[in-house]
């Protein structure tokens, strides 16, 4: 076993008494309190998390925007600095290495943000198709702490606690501002379905970003439990349940992250030829009738035979449904579409309906 | 802390078993309730449902797992807590006063397999 990591963060997460879990190699906080007031913190006030378990990865030099071009799934040519883009690594059958989000800071220098689980093997991945462009990739994983704050009055507590301006900065953008003499970045960005930033420093600074907001009240700190319960609400993916190296983009539902208008990338073909053959599976979501909680992995079922599994479900917190998101045979897949879900030793009527159970909230 | 009450039978997988004449409340421990978390769903066994000792039997459902109840004592089913449909988060507020389900006790041998508080305490250190 390799030894578990801990984030910038992890002593104020155990002097706070938070339940610890192992989350892509990192002793991670599940929830302090109640994953119920911390979702529900969220959705109406703001909550601070600790994402620092997210890899970092700096792609700088004149070939840095045609490369990214050719291992990225969106389109990033030409945009202004300070955009943010999602998207894809894909493998070249159209399997996802990984899904990213793609920060231009400057006409040659891009960060890119990877999942905590994936960072050796997208480090690995991006240098070993480089060969022949003229670019630099630092991984700064370690160096970068990295806190979301989420929730209708983030923008207000960033600006009020933490002095920084950031009411200008529009959905999906981000900016560098110089603080207590380093250089942050901060993006209005996140993975709960609300308004919310995202900042990355140093590991003092974002320390001293947790103890002002978390010591204001006006900020409650949340656990990783309602992160998945706030992005799941949204159907927003989360790699290794929607994504994973046999789901390809398309499948998941996420074909408008996918430019098939530019240059060639990794997985390009793949994708071209699914998309025009149509995927025979797909992400879905599905909404129980009965109270009963569909869980990862749980068969789903109609015409008396096994049709997909479910990759996410919960009773939902903001709306007190039974609901999931399910990777399922296209045949069943058209909204309104009868299944059943098999949990424990009884099978529950369920309906094939649009994976985004709650309003998304971003500030556009 | 968590409460042990005495005078009741404890299972290791942390349900409690009162006995009143032939028959057997059931139900889980302040224990398993503070371990859970917020319980958001609870999946109770039908009336006439045959239980046997440390048999799955149902669920108790937290926002981000379920975990199985094992029965403490084999018997049938004469009556679930239907109040736990609605309200499941019963169990958080008061474990010990709110049973999940009575049965009729099959074999009261079997509650030699079963912990007293003392012993049930001394688990939950």
């Amino acid at each position: 076993m390799e030894d578990i990591l801990k984030t910038c963060l992890h002593q104020k997460h155990l002097d706070l008494g938070a339940k610890m879990m192992p989350f892509g190699g990192f002793d991670m906080p599940i929830e302090y309190t109640s994953i119920i007031e911390e979702h529900n913190a969220v959705r109406h006030a703001a909550g601070i998390f600790d994402v620092s378990h997210m890899g970092e990865i700096l792609i700088t030099g004149p070939d840095s925007e045609r490369y990214i071009n050719y291992i990225f799934t969106n389109n990033i040519r030409g945009a202004e600095p300070g955009k943010i883009f999602y998207g894809m690594l894909l493998y070249p059958d159209g399997g996802t290495v990984d899904d990213l989000l793609v920060y231009k800071m400057g006409d040659e220098r891009f960060f890119l943000v990877v999942n905590a689980s994936n960072i050796a093997k997208d480090y690995q991945w991006i240098v070993e198709h480089s060969a022949g462009y003229n670019l630099n990739i630092e991984n700064l994983s370690d160096y970068y702490g990295e806190v979301a704050v989420q929730g209708p009055k983030a923008e207000a507590c960033i600006e009020e606690l933490l002095h920084l301006e950031v009411k200008d900065l529009q959905f999906y953008t981000c900016k560098e501002i110089e603080c207590d003499g380093e250089t942050i970045i901060v993006s209005r960005t996140g993975y709960t379905g609300e308004d919310g930033f995202e900042i990355y420093g140093s590991h003092a600074f974002i320390n001293k970003v947790w103890d002002v907001l978390v010591g204001s009240k006006q900020v409650l700190p949340c656990g990783l439990g309602c992160r998945d319960t706030l992005r799941f609400e949204v159907g927003l993916p989360l790699y290794g349940h929607e994504l994973e190296k046999d789901i390809t983009p398309i499948e998941a539902g996420l074909g408008m992250f996918v430019k098939l208008d530019k240059d060639d990338f990794i997985g390009k073909e793949a994708i071209a030829r699914q998309k025009a053959e149509g995927a025979k599976r797909k992400i879905v979501g599905i909404e129980l009738a009965d109270k009963a909680i569909p869980r990862s992995g749980y068969e789903v079922y109609a015409d008396g035979k096994v049709i997909g599994h479910v990759t996410t479900g919960y009773n939902s917190i903001s709306t007190g449904k039974s609901v999931c998101m399910a990777l399922i045979d296209s045949a069943y897949a058209a909204l309104g579409t009868e299944v059943e879900i098999h949990i424990r030793k009884k099978f529950f009527k369920g309906t094939v309906v649009k994976k985004r159970f709650y309003e998304k909230n971003y500030k556009k | 802390m968590s409460t042990v009450l005495d005078g009741l039978y404890y299972s290791e997988s942390h349900e409690w078993l009162k006995v009143e004449g032939e028959f057997g409340y059931i139900g889980i421990t302040d224990y398993a309730q503070h371990q859970l978390g917020s319980v958001v769903y609870v999946d109770l066994p039908e009336v006439d449902d045959e239980l046997n000792q440390g048999e799955e039997f149902g669920a108790v459902e937290s926002v981000k797992a379920a975990s199985d109840l094992l029965s403490p004592i084999s018997g049938t089913v004469v009556e679930i807590n239907e109040a736990l449909e609605d309200k499941p988060e019963l169990l958080n507020e008061d474990a010990f006063n709110n049973w999940i389900c009575k049965v009729t006790i099959s074999d009261p041998e079997e509650l030699k397999n079963l912990m007293d508080a003392e012993a049930y305490k001394a688990i939950c250190e």
